[in-house]
């Protein structure tokens, strides 16, 4: 996978920002020396890439996140370390963004800086299985409000479709379809489909750009 | 839709309640239950329905009053410090016997306390939570699909017995992601001749009040209402066994913390102990009959929750103190590991019920 210096990662909230952005950021630590992981999320107070700040360390990437995350300080702020992300032009990063329009519109303040550099994508991470973003229509509905609140244009599509722990392979097969039919109907490129690691081996000659991903197992999970 | 989709619990319940019926939702936001409101916003202007965020919890509450005094089916959902500024309105609604489902997705506390998953809501839940004598419905809700399950069937009890149903989750069950289907929802309708519809001049008008003149009156009143609360004792209580058959121990857990229990308890048979769950599914009313049955083979029960030991009351209560209660859990917005309820279960094991 061929990564620009930034990599910006929005979508429908829940459709699996957080969980790709760290796995693309141990992907990019194989081919970058200075690696973040960037969590714009102001939205969001459970599940967030601090859950994985153990792992992160450990990988070598750096986690630029508001200092509140996972406390119960319930306030949308951001730290000044942020704008390495736009000032530090020898980092590499992994953006997650809030979920919808709501969560994009702090990606507004670095909108100026990353459009000057112009070295970024910006992925519209999709799940056909979100009630809310379940066809083409409602989906590009949520692009246009995050493009409206983030001022940054999309380059690209991310088919993260998937039911939690009742995903199959027919799930993933069936969802396809999906991925490429937003893809045409924004005009952008399918990406990757991404897909829990124990799929991939199976998938991987039956969809392009399979990309696997890791999951953090979860106390109430069932194990 | 598909047939099953990927939720939040938050949205499954906005879901749930559309699909009940609900036109009507009044809320004002808080974390961690604030994608209800979300939900709603973006989904009733679409069916015809009203979103209105209030200008506090307490207009909320009053709005939901309203709304129900008119026979519609009407919701509002808050967390913990939200639901105490409800708990007049709730008396109130109690008082004139107005259906209406109450969500509470918890956080820790007391006072302004955190953001982080609790269950110490569990008094003011199954105490009544306002002034006077009455009782919720509660139901507690322990994966996404029953939060979507638990809601439609909140309203249809709430419209039963003509009284306010509280939804009790917290914030992780608001948060977490979890397929859900809407396949088989069935929802009933109930005679609302009680409601304030306009007379259109053919019949007496109804009233809806809890202000009583006299003391007499009043007191038929609530003595009538419990009449209604005994028959809902009697045939409502809701609760799921998880390897009860031989077990000697039994955890009784509810919501998030009975699945953490269970992780522990597949973990503790492997160990060879006989270890099994009771899950109540409506804290109000409390599962009495099964507790007391369990007596009779188990030598220790132990409560699971994030609350200071607050079910515990009700466990002794249901096995009429023959059997002792330990405690294991954790609070102010933190989540026992299997590991910690593993350990509590070796402890009672060994003491084999011998205080």
């Amino acid at each position: 996978m061929k990564f620009k210096r930034l990599t910006l990662l929005a979508g429908h909230y829940g459709s699996g920002k957080t969980n790709i952005a760290v796995n693309l950021a141990f992907e990019l630590k194989k081919q970058a020396d200075r690696v973040a992981i960037g969590d714009l999320d102001i939205v969001n107070p459970y599940f967030r890439t601090k859950d994985s700040a153990q792992g992160l360390a450990e990988a070598g990437v750096s986690l630029i996140c508001s200092p509140y995350a996972n406390t119960n300080v319930d306030i949308p702020a951001l730290p000044q370390e942020m704008y390495a992300l736009t000032d530090d032009q020898t980092l590499h990063a992994i953006v997650d963004i809030g979920g919808d329009d709501r969560g994009a519109l702090a990606l507004g303040r670095y909108a100026p800086a990353i459009l000057e550099e112009n070295n970024y994508d910006m992925w519209l991470v999709v799940n056909r299985y979100r009630p809310l973003t379940s066809n083409v229509a409602d989906t590009l509905e949520v692009m246009n409000e995050i493009l409206v609140a983030s001022k940054i244009p999309f380059t690209g599509i991310v088919n993260n479709s998937n039911l939690g722990a009742d995903t199959t392979e027919e799930t993933i097969l069936s969802s396809v379809a999906y991925g490429q039919a937003v893809a045409e109907a924004s005009g952008l490129p399918l990406i990757m489909t991404t897909v829990q690691q124990k799929f991939f081996e199976s998938l991987k000659n039956k969809i392009p750009d399979l990309f696997p991903l890791g999951l953090q197992s979860r106390v109430f999970d069932k194990q | 839709m598909a047939d099953k989709v990927l939720m939040k619990g938050n949205e499954a319940i906005a879901e749930a309640a559309i699909m009940a019926g609900c036109r009507h939702y009044f809320g004002y936001p808080i974390t961690p239950q604030t994608e209800i409101a979300a939900y709603m916003a973006k989904r009733m202007p679409k069916i015809g329905g009203v979103f209105l965020q209030a200008e506090s919890e307490v207009a909320a509450i009053n709005m939901v009053y309203g709304v129900s005094s008119t026979g519609k089916r009407v919701m509002t959902s808050s967390s913990s410090p939200g639901i105490s500024l409800k708990s007049e309105g709730i008396s109130y609604m109690a008082g004139a016997d107005l259906p209406a489902l109450i969500v509470n997705v918890q956080r820790g506390g007391p006072g302004l306390g955190g953001i982080q998953p609790s269950q110490s809501d569990y008094f003011q839940a199954t105490r009544g939570s306002g002034h006077g004598d009455y009782h919720l419905i509660v139901l507690a809700p322990s994966s996404v699909q029953e939060m979507a399950d638990l809601t439609i069937k909140g309203f249809d009890l709430g419209d039963k017995y003509r009284m306010p149903v509280m939804l009790l989750a917290d914030g992780t069950m608001g948060q977490m992601m979890e397929p859900v289907s809407f396949d088989n929802v069935e929802t009933k309708e109930y005679d609302k001749s009680w409601a304030v519809t306009g007379t259109k001049c053919e019949r007496k008008h109804n009233i809806i009040n809890s202000l009583y003149l006299k003391p007499e009156e009043l007191e038929k009143e609530n003595f009538a209402r419990f009449e209604r609360y005994k028959e809902i004792e009697a045939n409502e209580a809701m609760y799921q066994e998880y390897k009860m058959d031989d077990a000697e121990i039994c955890v009784v857990a509810f919501g998030i913390a009975a699945r953490v229990a269970q992780n522990a308890i597949d973990a503790a048979r492997e160990e060879g102990i006989k270890v099994g769950m009771i899950r109540p599914i409506t804290l109000w009313p409390f599962p009495k009959a099964p507790m007391l049955a369990a007596t009779d083979k188990v030598h220790t029960f132990i409560s699971v929750e994030m609350s200071m030991g607050q079910m515990i009351e009700d466990i002794k209560l249901a096995t009429e103190c023959r059997r002792p209660v330990e405690l294991c859990n954790r609070v102010g917005g933190m989540i026992p590991t299997p590991d910690e309820v593993l350990d509590s279960i070796r402890a009672a094991a060994q003491k084999g019920g011998n205080k």
